[in-house]
C-alpha cells in the first residue's frame, strides 16, 4: 500500500462435527494411551470456529478487500459444506489416513482456502472449544 | 517488546453506495449494505500500542492518556453517528470496515507520543473485523 499500512479482512465461520483420534501407525494401546477419551471409538463432536484472515489491496470503488459474500461462498462450498454435520474421519477423505485433530484440520483448510481468488489467505485458526485454538499460516519459506 | 490493548465500543450507523455505479451495481455488489436509509452496528475497536515498559512507571503507555485520545479522536468523532454524513475523514469513501479501521490508524498515529501504534482491530460484528498495521508489522 501507498502509505505503508496493510489491512486485513478477519471472518469467523463454524461448523459442528465428529471426530475420532487414531493413528493406523499406533497399537490399539498406544492408541489409548496417547488420545485418551478422544480415542473412544464411537467418536465425539465439537462445534468449531473457523477465522479466516484475508490480505489484499482495498478496492477505491468498494471499500473492499474482498467481498464478503465471494468469501462466504468460498467458505461455505470449500469448508463449511464438506465439513458440518459431518464425521471427519469418515466423510472428509483428508482425514482417511491423517488424523483429524485440529492441527490437521486447520492445515487442511488453510489448504482448501488459499486457493481463493480475491485475496490473500494470511492464516486460518481454528477454535475446537473456547480453549484450545489452533493456528496456520502456511510453511515458513 | 511489551504489546497494551486497549478495547472500546461505539455505535453508528452507515450505507454502501457508490455514486459512480449505476443503482443496479450497487444493489449488486453491496446487497442489504445497500439500503439507501443505512443500517447500524455496535463496532468494538482494539488498539494495541507496542513499546518498552517505563523503568520508572512500569508502562508502555499511560492507559488513562490511551482512553483518553480514543475518547476523544474516535468515540467523539463515530459514536451514535451516521458514518457516511458525519464523519469528514470518511467522506468519499465506502464506510466498510476495511476503511474504517484505516481511518482510525490515521486519527491515532500522530496522537501516540509513548510507545507506537502496532495494530487497530476493529470488528463490525463479533464475526467480521478488519486489522489495520504497519507492512512488515506482524498481524496477529
Amino acid at each position: 500500500m501507498k502509505d505503508g499500512l496493510k489491512i486485513e479482512l478477519g471472518r469467523r465461520y463454524r461448523f459442528s462435527a465428529s471426530h475420532r483420534l487414531h493413528s493406523s501407525r499406533l497399537s490399539e494401546e498406544e492408541n489409548r494411551r496417547v488420545y485418551g477419551k478422544c480415542n473412544n471409538p464411537y467418536g465425539h463432536g465439537h462445534n468449531y470456529v473457523v477465522e479466516v484472515s484475508v490480505s489484499g489491496a482495498v478496492d477505491a470503488a468498494t471499500g473492499m478487500i474482498a467481498n464478503l459474500a465471494d468469501l462466504d461462498s468460498f467458505v461455505e462450498r470449500e469448508v463449511i459444506e464438506p465439513f458440518d454435520h459431518k464425521s471427519l474421519n469418515e466423510d472428509v477423505a483428508a482425514f482417511r489416513e491423517n488424523v483429524p485433530t485440529t492441527e490437521n484440520i486447520c492445515k487442511e483448510i488453510f489448504e482448501r482456502l488459499k486457493r481463493f481468488p480475491k485475496a490473500k489467505l494470511e492464516r486460518v485458526r481454528v477454535e475446537e472449544t473456547g480453549n484450545n485454538t489452533f493456528e496456520y499460516a502456511g510453511e515458513e519459506l | 517488546m511489551v504489546y497494551l490493548t486497549r478495547k472500546l465500543e461505539f455505535s453508528a450507523s452507515h450505507l454502501y453506495h457508490n455514486p459512480a455505479l449505476s443503482l443496479e451495481e450497487n444493489k449488486r455488489i453491496f446487497g442489504k449494505c445497500n439500503n439507501p436509509h443505512g443500517h447500524g452496528h455496535n463496532y468494538t475497536l482494539e488498539v494495541t500500542v507496542a513499546g518498552e515498559p517505563d523503568p520508572v512507571t512500569g508502562m508502555v503507555v499511560d492507559l488513562k492518556e490511551l482512553k483518553e485520545i480514543l475518547e476523544r479522536e474516535i468515540t467523539q468523532r463515530m459514536d451514535h453517528r451516521f458514518l457516511n454524513y458525519e464523519v469528514a475523514e470518511l467522506k468519499g469513501q465506502i464506510p466498510t470496515c476495511e476503511n474504517i479501521a484505516r481511518v482510525i490508524w490515521n486519527l491515532l498515529e500522530p496522537k501516540i507520543s509513548k510507545g507506537r501504534l502496532h495494530k487497530v482491530r476493529l470488528y463490525e460484528t463479533p464475526d467480521l473485523y478488519a486489522d489495520c498495521y504497519r507492512n512488515g508489522a506482524h498481524g496477529a
